[in-house]
């Protein structure tokens, strides 16, 4: 679980003024969620992103990982175990020169006996299905791929919560998919509680939560279908709504009115299937 | 055209020699090219060769390759050869009065060429063995373990090991990005293949500048991602990959001290 308290963090530029980039942001990420944060460039999503596990101290208010506080240095390896985090940059955060060595990497850094660190890297590799690749080099991989092997690089440490801060941003489609829908199976079959971090629409449809953040705050919070009906809102803070709810609102200008609350492919194809039953079509 | 680039030319296999310990290839290749500096006597000689020979074909690297990495340095080879046949005084085979000056081939001459060659021949073939049958990481784990007694004078073998290992890894990442800078300077009218080589140097410039600061900022990103993974130096850490001293590395040793008594008993035994 994860709590922030009034929390504030700012940057220090340059001609010594103060720039705030979170400004008192209050919290709680439950045990076994998965949440999305949303919003545009610079409205400090990914700063708030790099308090869940110590990377950043806040200026100001509190951060708690399990009941940890992040400021104390005591607990600083205890919350990057707890609390993994993958990067954007899938070329970027990795150490070793082969897949398995990749996994093994956090656990070796935590000394971890040999047998028990061949134990997680099966594991984890099997749990992103990456088993197949386990010796092949990451440069061979496709970026989706990289991805996977990030998270499972991060699981090694027996994280029970993965922040990842636009871990798709550098993917295509396919690469897209197959990181949520890891995420979405590690979530519901492990339990992991998982922070994306994103400024995709439709990956943040599938979360069970949404929190946008615009200019250091949190602006909109809470499931789905309650955010995404704020269209007008979510226009100003420049951000789009998913295609889907595009798509119905498109519709209803056309005389097709569809549940706005639907949001998903699945959702809006039961529900045009069922209007179109209604008209007899 | 930086994609193929492959360090120390590693041929993946699974022959005894590529299965053998690393560290354990490292201490032989060592003592192979100290042995083969100091043998001095004919049937030593016959005696490295077929130790030699018997190692080529237990690596099944195939000849092809072996007489590929001797051949750019042939020049080398004539140079030094020439130079010992022609420089060393001693008793005259053949000479060839040029004004002042004598050319003359000496009967020690003679034999101080061939036997530089033989010994940098060797030299090439023991030491290319061990980087065609160790890949870079197999290599880099061997120098680990290696330098960790010197651990104990505070030298961070851990540490380099892992600078060398992450070194490996961001040659295909480097060199891609090489390649997309060149091609995107290329595009607004750079030119890195037509003028002499100062005109081609300051080509690479703005290839260089960008390749540096890309550099810096992913060593930048890699640093938090390792923090993020709890590292905090060599002290603490363990390997997934326990090295075993294994049948094969005790048979390896057996062999090798055998080779090493028989050099031994021919220098020192049989007078020539």
């Amino acid at each position: 679980m994860i709590e922030t308290q009034n929390l504030s963090f700012a940057y220090r530029a340059d001609d010594g003024a103060r720039e705030n980039v979170l400004k008192e942001v209050n919290l709680k990420i439950e045990k076994g969620s998965f949440v999305a944060v949303l919003g545009r460039n610079g409205s400090g999503k990914s700063t708030l992103a790099k308090h869940f596990n110590a990377i950043l101290l806040p200026s100001g208010g509190k951060v708690y990982v399990n009941g940890m506080d992040t400021a104390d240095a005591d607990n600083t390896f205890r919350i990057r175990r707890a609390a993994g985090m993958v990067f954007q940059n899938p070329d970027n955060q990795m150490v070793a020169a082969a897949v398995e060595d990749e996994v093994a990497f956090a656990p070796e850094n935590l000394g971890v006996e040999p047998k028990e660190i061949r134990r997680r890297v099966d594991e984890c590799l099997k749990a992103v299905g990456m088993t197949e690749y386990a010796a092949a080099e990451p440069s061979k991989l496709s970026g989706g791929q990289k991805q996977r092997v990030a998270i499972a690089a991060v699981l090694a440490m027996n994280s029970e919560i993965l922040v990842l801060d636009e871990p798709t941003a550098m993917l295509d489609p396919k690469g897209r998919r197959e990181v949520i829908e890891t995420l979405k199976r590690l979530n519901r079959e492990k339990g992991i509680t998982v922070a994306l971090i994103t400024h995709f629409m439709d990956e943040a449809a599938e979360a069970e939560r949404v929190i946008v953040m615009d200019e250091g705050k949190v602006v909109l919070d809470g499931a789905p279908k309650n955010v995404f009906r704020e269209t007008e809102k979510l226009k100003s803070l420049g951000l789009d709504a998913p295609q889907i709810t595009l798509l119905a609102s498109e519709l209803a200008k056309r005389g097709v009115e569809i549940d706005k609350r639907v949001i998903t492919v699945e959702e809006c194809l039961a529900e045009l299937l069922k209007k179109a039953g209604e008209r007899g079509l | 055209m930086f994609r193929d680039i492959i360090i120390g030319r590693y041929i993946p296999g699974a022959s005894a020699l590529h299965r053998i310990d690393p560290t354990v290839k490292i201490v032989f290749t060592i003592l192979y090219v100290a042995a083969l500096f100091m043998i001095d006597n004919p049937v030593s000689y016959l005696i490295f060769t077929a130790y030699t020979a018997a190692l080529v074909i237990m690596s099944n690297v195939p000849i092809r390759v072996i007489l590929k990495g001797i051949r750019p340095m042939l020049w080398i080879f004539i140079f030094t050869a020439v130079l010992n046949v022609f420089m060393t005084p001693g008793e005259a085979l053949w000479s060839l009065p040029i004004f002042s000056f004598t050319l003359k081939i000496t009967k020690e001459g003679a034999a101080a060429g061939a036997e530089i060659t033989i010994r940098l021949l060797y030299l090439l073939i023991g030491t290319s063995l061990l980087t065609l049958t160790t890949s870079p990481l197999q290599l880099t784990d061997g120098l680990e373990k290696l330098l960790s007694p010197l651990g104990k004078i505070k030298v961070p073998s851990q540490e380099i090991a892992m600078m060398m290992t992450i070194a490996i890894r961001f040659i295909p990442t480097l060199a891609e990005e090489t390649d997309k800078i060149m091609k995107a300077q290329t595009a607004r009218g750079a030119d890195f293949e037509t003028g002499n080589i100062i005109k081609r140097a300051k080509a690479m410039v703005p290839l260089l500048v960008p390749l540096f600061v890309s550099a810096f900022r992913r060593a930048d990103d890699l640093a938090t991602a390792m923090e993020a993974r709890c590292y905090t130096g060599g002290t603490k850490r363990t390997r997934m990959k326990e090295s075993r001293f294994t049948r094969l590395d005790a048979a390896a040793c057996v062999i090798f001290t055998v080779a090493c008594v028989l050099l031994f008993a021919a220098e020192y035994l049989i007078q020539i």
